[in-house]
């Protein structure tokens, strides 16, 4: 934790001359084709893999959001469909669970002398990713409906959802509250944030066993449900990217997404009043709890297994050298809390640090988790539509997690 | 058509049906009775930006061996098949036992995920296949009557739903009823109700969902019928004409009869079709309030880890049993029609 707060807040001098070392970038031989999710930060990553693969580079990348869904399958293929993918702490595990993504020790030591210690990804002693920027969703508010009602800017969920009831009250907005509640991955995540922020464990210690059918999974819940109240009402549909098209449109004053949206949310593209008025604010806690209700990711470079060498090492040029370079860093300070040596951290940072410095819980990386996240994409509908109670629909999560953690070997 | 003829006339449809359909089912199948082998754990240290951590991960090498051994899985017999994703035998049988009344007992079972599925599945297909049949036939009878010049045009017109995507043509909808888009603000409009929202609560969605297939499926109807209605004969048509029949007439007692066994078959079709919904479920956002077997297949095989092979070897298997149980009425129908044509 104190790493990531030295590397963000003392700023090194720039070293963008790679001297000692490869020169990662002006790739000639091989075939680079990267799967990664879809957000304006990633495009901007993107780009600058793209130059310094150069002009010469057979150069591909697919921007998906469903690419959790697409990995397994996609780099299961021998020779995979992708030489590489971008990996956060969260979608890291299915892959490594199956082998899928190759140990990168050799490679780092080759072009990666401009990387930050804390950069490289260590799973029993080897290097099997390397980070290049920090994330996690957070309070964005807007300044001027809160001065006008006198709101002090929320610190915890219970002062949110007092704030939101007020504006509605006030007749400013009608759905002031926006979270990405979509139902499947995003409504799991919220639940995942919502858990740990009330200080649970996912699973009885030491084993796979589910444990989120208790006091903390209501009360969890029941914050979840007080939210979705003051939310659009067809907030089952809405994703990140809807979200943020709502907010866009003056539609709500108060949510909760990550920091890296700031690259659309604060951009000069659309109506600059509300771009003027958003603010940012560290992510508040719940139920009483010191740690903010939500969870700091890392975003990654990982190559696949199943590619060959040369494949390999292109991919792996063209992204270090992104993931090394200052220049993007310096030049986006804004699009999101990047690891890259020399970066000095933009205003838009502060939440991500202070989620860092205050103890928030990494997004867990136990090998079924995935499992549990997918039974709570798809339990907890039936509970925020009111149809039944919050004890029956954790029941239904843990009970649709063990059948398909048995089927997949993990009980 | 003697028999020995016949064989060699069906064996090149009969050898292509065995390799493309026949043998795909009979490994689903097998596929279907085994589960994943064992995933070997071991702790191990892992470091990121966050801090150093031990952590659990699977033993990839071990786990891999395991896996050599029993490339198929270990093999678990109708074990899928009754657990709680799918017929859940252990869960109703709790459910029977603990519900004081036959509605709490109906709650608990519908709110198990196959049931569930299954729920919307049927309601879907029966809701949307009479409609389509009955506007089909209006259309068809319509069109028919138009004069050759703009026929083309209107005909072309009437199929675009069939020609659109499902996934596209579902979408589009999507973004029409948003509450921003044109139908979900007009509808705002009409019951005065800022806050109507058609992707909001369950029944508003499943009625949309059913409205799209209606949409999608009824320029299917309409073409055949449309065919159906030119071999209609003459003669007839033209000796009621003269008797004085009325057009009600003329189509209630000779054309429809005419056109009974196309309706059949297009009952036949439509069920089929409508028993594995699927796309406007994932077009129109509607996951979380309804969801359908296919749907349940696809969630398997695209879950957020491994593709549950089993799983969905297990869901497809029942809907092929759905299937069947759907369309064995019709089709003991058609054969006894059959029988007494011959």
């Amino acid at each position: 934790m104190k790493k990531l707060i030295l590397a963000l807040l003392i700023s090194f001098a720039s070293t963008s001359v790679f001297a000692g070392s490869h020169s990662p970038c002006g790739v000639t031989n091989g075939s680079i084709n990267i799967l990664a999710n879809e957000f304006t930060t990633y495009r901007i990553f993107m780009d600058e893999v793209k130059s310094c693969a150069g002009p010469d580079a057979d150069f591909n990348v697919t921007h998906s959001v469903d690419h959790n869904k697409l990995q397994v399958a996609a780099l299961s293929a021998n020779p995979a469909e992708f030489s590489a993918k971008l990996v956060t702490n969260g979608s890291i595990t299915p892959l490594m669970n199956d082998g899928l993504i190759r140990p990168l020790d050799d490679l780092v030591e080759k072009y990666g002398s401009n990387l930050n210690e804390n950069q490289k990804i260590t799973i029993d002693g080897k290097i099997y990713a390397v980070a290049f920027m920090a994330n996690a969703q957070h309070l964005w508010y807007r300044e001027s409906i809160l001065n006008d009602l006198g709101i002090a800017v929320p610190s915890t969920y219970e002062e949110v959802i007092a704030a939101a009831e007020k504006i509605k009250a006030a007749g400013v907005m009608d759905n002031p509250y926006a979270g990405a509640f979509k139902s499947g991955w995003n409504l799991g995540q919220e639940f995942v944030n919502m858990y740990l922020g009330h200080g649970g464990e996912f699973f009885k210690s030491g084993s796979a066993q589910p444990n989120v059918n208790n006091e903390k999974g209501v009360a969890a819940l029941n914050v979840i449900k007080k939210l979705t109240e003051l939310s659009n009402p067809d907030f089952l549909t809405q994703d990140t990217n809807a979200v943020k098209e709502e907010w866009e449109s003056g539609n709500v004053a108060l949510m909760h997404v990550w920091n890296s949206g700031a690259a659309s949310l604060l951009d000069d593209e659309g109506d600059q009043d509300i771009k003027a008025d958003t603010r940012l604010a560290p992510s508040p806690t719940v139920g009483g709890g010191s740690k903010p209700a939500t969870t700091l990711w890392w975003d990654g470079i990982a190559i696949a297994t199943n590619t060959s060498d040369e494949n390999a090492e292109a991919s792996f040029r063209a992204l270090v050298g992104a993931a090394s370079s200052t220049d993007l860093a310096n030049n986006n300070p804004n699009a999101t809390v990047w690891l890259i040596k020399g970066y000095t951290p933009g205003d838009t940072a502060g939440p991500v640090v202070d989620a860092a410095s205050r103890g928030t819980t990494p997004y867990p990386s136990f090998p079924h988790m995935s499992l549990m996240h997918g039974a709570l994409s798809t339990e907890l509908v039936e509970f925020l539509q009111g149809n039944e109670s919050a004890e029956k629909a954790l029941a239904d999560v843990e009970a649709a997690y063990i059948a398909k953690a048995t089927e997949q070997g993990f009980l | 058509m003697p028999h020995k003829t016949f064989f060699w006339f069906i064996l090149p449809t009969g050898l292509a049906m065995i390799l493309f359909i026949g043998l795909p089912i009979v490994s689903s199948f097998f596929q279907s009775l085994h589960i994943e082998t064992e995933q070997i754990l071991m702790e191990v240290e892992n470091c990121d930006p966050f801090g150093c951590k031990t952590n659990v991960r699977v033993d990839v090498e071990a786990t891999e061996k395991l896996r050599q051994e029993n490339p198929l899985g270990r093999f678990n017999g109708f074990g899928t098949y009754t657990d709680r994703n799918h017929l859940a035998f252990d869960e109703i049988g709790e459910a029977w036992n603990t519900s004081s009344s036959i509605g709490e007992f109906k709650d608990i079972v519908l709110n198990l995920p196959f049931y569930k599925a299954l729920l919307f599945t049927l309601t879907f297909c029966f809701a949307v296949t009479p409609p389509v049949i009955i506007l089909g036939f209006i259309v068809a009878l319509s069109v028919n009557t138009l004069s050759k010049i703009i026929k083309g045009f209107i005909v072309f017109g009437t199929i675009l739903p069939m020609i659109v995507t499902p996934l596209i043509g579902s979408l589009v909808l999507f973004w029409m009823i948003d509450s921003q888009g044109i139908i979900g603000a007009s509808i705002q409009i009409l019951f005065d109700d800022p806050n109507l929202s058609l992707k909001a609560s369950s029944n508003l969605t499943w009625i949309t969902l059913i409205i799209y297939g209606i949409w999608h499926n009824t320029p299917f109807a309409f073409v055949v019928f449309y065919a159906a209605l030119q071999t209609v004969p003459q003669d007839p048509i033209e000796a009621a004409y003269i008797d004085g029949a009325s057009r009600y007439q003329r189509v209630r007692y000779i054309v429809i009869p005419h056109l009974y066994p196309v309706a059949t078959f297009i009952m036949l079709i439509c069920l089929m079709d409508n028993f594995r919904v699927f796309e406007p479920i994932i077009g129109f956002s509607a996951e979380g309030v309804a969801q359908s077997l296919s749907w349940m297949i696809y969630q398997d095989l695209r879950n957020e880890n491994k593709m549950l092979f089993g799983s969905a070897g297990a869901t497809s298997m029942l809907t092929i049993i759905g299937i069947a149980f759907l369309l064995t009425p019709v089709l003991i129908r058609t054969w006894k029609e059959f029988r007494t044509e011959r």
